[in-house]
């Protein structure tokens, strides 16, 4: 018996040898981190990145990956909040030693995801985060191995007050802001200057918080001052209750925001009539998108793929093709190929400038009762 | 050799209070005059917003009446802050959810018998989704009270109120798991449509697409039932208090409990009743907010429950009037803080008043200072 169990030990640990030693000659990994907001306030925003960031791996996977080596996804939860995306990005650079980050989708959590990647000269791209400190320091100085894969913040706000005029014909706007969010923050001072730039008026300019649910006091100022268009840049849940709450008022003046409406929890009913700035529609006709929707659709039982999904998929592929070209395993050469790459994404054509933000084509669409209408491309 | 001490002379006391209380009392009325002061220039300015902001204030002050009646009867008779009653209204707008969306429970009459007159099957429909809420939030408090308080019944009440925060955040936190309630805001789906009028020459329909004309305020049907159901609640209350004989034993029992006990009075029944009908306000609270503002997370009951706490404690906590007092205040003092300061001052104001009044009168209100016990 005794002589048995010995044996069975010695053919355990000699399988196991033969798997390690196997693996050795395996080609080798490249672990790619991808950090999304899987809980916290918008955790359909984090699986749709999640999802994007996956299909474009499995397909690179599929191809026999990048310079021979398989490409392993780093899944991590960084719940669109500073500590807990600090903690994750420390998981991912130090114990699993990745190179390579794909996230965060809030501005808040992907800049302090930045600091750490910097110095630890791990790539970066964040594939929504559209607040300019992302990729930019404090002193106006470009982070290094830093990118984004959407436009920025004042592109969203430039395009709004663009369209708000040129479209909408709007000559006054009401800006709604949530004073303790960056996101939200970037988007209504940069909206307001393009606004005033142009010609037009703020009427008023209120704050509020993230945890909000009653607005009436806001609707009060709305419904007295009378904007043409009322300017509301912040995520679904808030415009949902906004909104709801505005059409129960009566108001009829439309509003105005920007991508972080677009989500299967935006209420149509509530939010019908507005307007919003987004990376990209899946009914664009272009093969680059239809594609991609088709590859998603299949891999996801159906589900259409949303700007998050797009742009996640976007920033997956713009890193796997700058670690082709660069030809090795090393953050320098990648850095310097991301910043001389040309790339034909699915979100439109991408070049970086010298702060690392892409120069791409932006997409108006509309919501109605029936659902999110594509309405117009606005060029930078 | 040993020294007797000799009596000594009692020191004077100079009281450090008197000329700080001195010194807070005009600092008050600095403060009170001064929002006197902008309230009132706000009126003449603009007098329809001024009511607007009035009948916000009121909205949302009925609401907290609705939870604050919990937090003061719960400490009224076991002297305990029972920290997870906003969580008992937050799961009261859930329950209220699911049997709305899944179950469509808010037309069972039409679903069941189809030809049903449609408007008075959502009326009974809606009775019945509140009244499904109220017993499931009855029956988790009190499973709250017999699992996590009634241990700790002789326990030192920090116990009870350190357990009671620990309630809070099991709800919130369990809530917040995918399986159960999942952490995203969900749109809630309303069991009858929000219809608001605008009164301005009489009381007119607002139509969708038509802006109401300038210096109308406007009213929504949810305000109207909200200030009803909270009117209909205290009357209750009070009849139940002072006329039956449970109402009898609770007040014997937030008397003097072991006097009670000895005069035959069940006081853990006594308690427990008290949890329940406390648990029923607020879980009638959260279905009325939760079509009010209708997005719904497990974070929910935060900021209303806390801001009840506070309202519970400026009407006087154990107060029952005071409880309805002090919740009105509270709904002003928010509305008319985000509108003529800003909303993101409001919950700053809210939790100054708790500060200013357990300084300035820790009993509130209505509330009576605490007597001793032979």
């Amino acid at each position: 018996m005794k002589s048995f169990k010995l044996l069975s030990i010695v053919v355990i640990v000699a399988f196991l040898l033969a798997a390690c030693g196997g693996g050795a000659t395996a080609p080798k990994e490249l672990k790619i981190a991808v950090l999304a907001p899987l809980s916290g306030p918008v955790p359909t925003f984090g699986e749709m990145t999640r999802d994007g960031a996956l299909l474009a791996i499995e397909e690179w996977n599929a191809k026999g990956g990048v310079l021979g080596m398989t490409l392993v996804p780093v899944v991590e939860d960084s719940q669109c909040t500073p500590d807990p995306a600090v903690n994750a990005a420390n998981k991912v650079v130090n114990q699993d030693k990745v190179h390579y980050i794909i996230g965060e989708v809030c501005s808040k959590a992907s800049i302090p995801i930045s600091e750490i990647a910097n110095a630890a000269k791990v790539i970066q791209i964040s594939p929504t985060s559209t607040n300019p400190s992302v990729t930019v320091d404090g002193n106006g100085i470009t982070k290094p191995y830093i990118f984004r894969a959407c436009f920025i913040d004042p592109f969203q706000g430039l395009v709004g007050a663009k369209f708000a005029i040129e479209k909408i014909g709007a000559k006054t706007a009401f800006v709604m802001v949530d004073q303790a969010n960056d996101y939200v923050k970037g988007l209504a001072e940069f909206f307001e200057k393009a606004f005033t730039e142009a010609g037009g008026t703020i009427v008023g300019t209120e704050s509020y918080t993230g945890s909000d649910t009653d607005f009436s006091a806001i609707l009060a100022k709305i419904a007295d001052a009378k904007p043409d268009v009322v300017y509301l840049p912040d995520y679904y849940n808030i415009v949902n209750l906004a909104m709801q709450q505005a059409k129960e008022k009566g108001i009829t003046t439309p509003f105005l925001g920007g991508d972080g409406w677009d989500s299967a929890d935006l209420n149509l009913a509530a939010a019908a009539g507005g307007y919003f700035t987004n990376h990209y529609s899946p009914d664009d006709p272009r093969p680059e998108v239809q594609d991609f929707r088709k590859a998603f659709e299949a891999k996801y039982n159906g589900k259409t793929p949303d700007a998050l999904a797009a742009l996640a998929y976007d920033a997956t592929n713009l890193m796997l093709s700058a670690i082709k070209a660069a030809g090795a395993d090393d953050t320098d050469k990648v850095k310097a190929a991301l910043e001389a790459i040309t790339f034909n994404g699915v979100s439109g054509t991408i070049t970086f400038d010298a702060s690392h933000n892409p120069v791409k084509s932006a997409t108006i669409l509309k919501v109605t009762a029936e659902g999110v209408k594509f309405e117009a491309v606005v060029n930078p | 050799m040993q020294s007797v001490s000799k009596p000594q002379k009692p020191p004077v006391i100079v009281s450090p209070n008197s000329f700080l209380a001195w010194i807070g009392k005009i600092f008050l009325l600095v403060i009170g005059l001064f929002a006197v002061y902008i309230l009132a220039i706000n009126l003449f300015d603009k007098p329809y917003l001024f009511a607007q902001n009035v009948i916000n204030g009121i909205q949302l002050g009925f609401v907290y009446a609705l939870i604050a009646l919990g937090y003061t009867m719960v400490y009224g008779i076991v002297k305990l802050i029972n920290f997870a009653h906003g969580d008992v209204f937050m799961v009261s707008a859930f329950v209220s959810f699911f049997a709305v969306e899944r179950f469509a429970l808010h037309q069972w009459p039409q679903r069941l018998f189809p030809g049903f007159n449609p408007s008075l099957s959502t009326v009974i429909g809606t009775v019945t989704t509140i009244l499904l809420s109220m017993v499931i939030c009855v029956l988790l408090a009190i499973t709250i009270e017999r699992v996590a308080y009634k241990p700790l019944r002789e326990a030192p009440r920090i116990a009870a109120l350190i357990t009671a925060i620990g309630v809070s955040f099991f709800l919130e936190y369990f809530g917040l798991l995918n399986f159960v309630f999942s952490a995203r805001y969900i749109p809630y789906q309303r069991p009858f449509e929000v219809v608001t009028w605008y009164i301005k020459d009489g009381i007119h329909l607002v139509e969708s697409g038509v802006t109401p004309p300038d210096g109308a305020i406007t009213i929504s049907n949810i305000l109207i039932i909200i200030i009803f159901a909270t009117i209909l609640v205290q009357i209750f209350l009070q009849y139940l208090v002072r006329r039956t004989k449970i109402g009898i034993a609770m007040r014997a029992t937030s008397f003097d409990k072991p006097t009670a006990r000895l005069m035959g009075i069940q006081v853990d029944k006594v308690i427990s009743f008290t949890f329940a009908i406390g648990a029923s306000f607020a879980a009638l609270g959260g279905v009325l907010y939760a079509i009010a503002y209708p997005s719904i997370r497990t974070l929910m009951g935060v900021y209303p429950g806390l801001k009840a706490f506070v309202a519970a404690v400026l009407g006087g906590i154990g107060s029952i009037p005071g409880a309805f007092v002090g919740a009105l205040i509270m709904g002003q003092a928010e509305a008319m803080t985000s509108g003529y300061i800003s909303t993101p001052m409001r919950d700053a104001i809210a939790f100054s008043i708790l500060i200013l009044v357990l300084l300035i009168k820790p009993t509130g209100i209505f509330g009576e200072p605490e007597k001793e016990k032979a």
